[in-house]
């Protein structure tokens, strides 16, 4: 069996340009995820309506302004 | 080549962010389904009701997707949606966990958690509260989304205003006044200059949009609450981690 190291707290990296910039990516990314289920009729999705009326109660019940 | 980059750690907290998200949505999604969908039904009974008091014989909308499917997408909409939200705790977990002055992990998860409650759901809730199917002019979805979106600005703006009031007071009792005065100054600028909506029709109950308001604000409590201490449970676990060949001093 390998050494393993004795388990320890995770700890935040030091923020560098380069974890600012992958964090804007990921925030990016988060915002078109909330996008796609609170605002979005189709344009995104390319779904037409369909995603939009599937989450049509999520919406409503997140307090999002819906129709 | 180093493994272990600023990208791969925060890729842990991000997992974790994640997954908590996906579950505390998935948690949000049982409280609505169980709490809000009985409210929806009645509202959308009463929708229904005002279609063929004006003449239209109801099916006006083709429907593509049945009452049942969405009580399935609500599970749906809220995972995704926690997900998404999980990934932001992580992420502002990651970069300002450093200047987060407490040095316990734990209550700094919870405290980002519990301030993107206040500034994210309270602050837009108590301007622009939820509404219902059958409330609501659809010609004015396009401003009220555009107002809802700003008074969100407003509530994560008011926060980290009180931060930084409560940061300039040297005593505890003096910085939590400061803390919630800067908040509070936000909040009523905001209040101040966004338009008022109320769209609500004079028919329209009074106690099921109460309740329907009620649920909707349990699915978001319970929503940040279970993020917060889902991302604080699995963010502060120790890992063990298998052994690599070159650890690099950081």
């Amino acid at each position: 069996m390998p050494k393993a190291q004795a388990a320890q707290p995770l700890t935040t990296p030091a923020v560098s340009p380069r974890l600012l910039w992958t964090a804007l990516a990921v925030v990016a990314l988060m915002l078109l995820l909330t996008y796609l289920v609170a605002f979005d009729q189709g344009a995104v999705s390319q779904s037409g309506m369909y995603l939009h009326e599937l989450m049509h109660d999520g919406r409503h019940l997140l307090g999002v302004p819906c129709h | 080549m180093p493994l272990t980059g600023p990208a791969q750690s925060f890729g842990a907290f991000l997992i974790r962010g994640l997954l908590a998200g996906l579950i505390a949505g998935l948690l949000a999604g049982v409280f609505a389904y169980t709490v809000g969908e009985p409210k929806v039904d009645a509202a959308i009974a009463i929708e229904e009701a005002n279609a063929h008091a004006a003449g239209d014989d109801g099916h006006h909308d083709e429907e593509l997707v049945s009452r049942d499917g969405q009580k399935g997408g609500l599970f749906l909409a809220t995972g995704l949606y926690g997900a998404a939200m999980g990934g932001l705790l992580a992420t502002a977990y990651t970069v300002l966990r450093r200047r987060l002055r407490t040095p316990n992990d734990t209550r700094a998860a919870l405290g980002l958690a519990g301030a993107a409650l206040l500034g994210v759901v309270l602050v837009p809730y108590l301007k622009y509260p939820p509404n219902p199917p059958a409330v609501g002019n659809p010609d004015t979805i396009n401003q009220r989304t555009i107002s809802y979106l700003a008074i969100v600005a407003i509530g994560l703006v008011a926060v980290w205003a009180g931060v930084i009031a409560a940061r300039t007071q040297p005593v505890e009792w003096r910085q939590a006044l400061a803390g919630v005065a800067g908040f509070l100054v936000v909040v009523a600028v905001g209040y101040l200059l966004l338009p008022t909506i109320n769209e609500v029709p004079d028919t329209f109950p009074a106690a099921l949009l109460w309740n329907f308001r009620i649920a909707s604000l349990g699915t978001q409590a319970v929503l940040w609450s279970a993020l917060g201490l889902g991302f604080a449970a699995l963010a502060t676990r120790p890992v063990r981690e298998p052994a690599r060949e070159a650890v690099p001093v950081a």
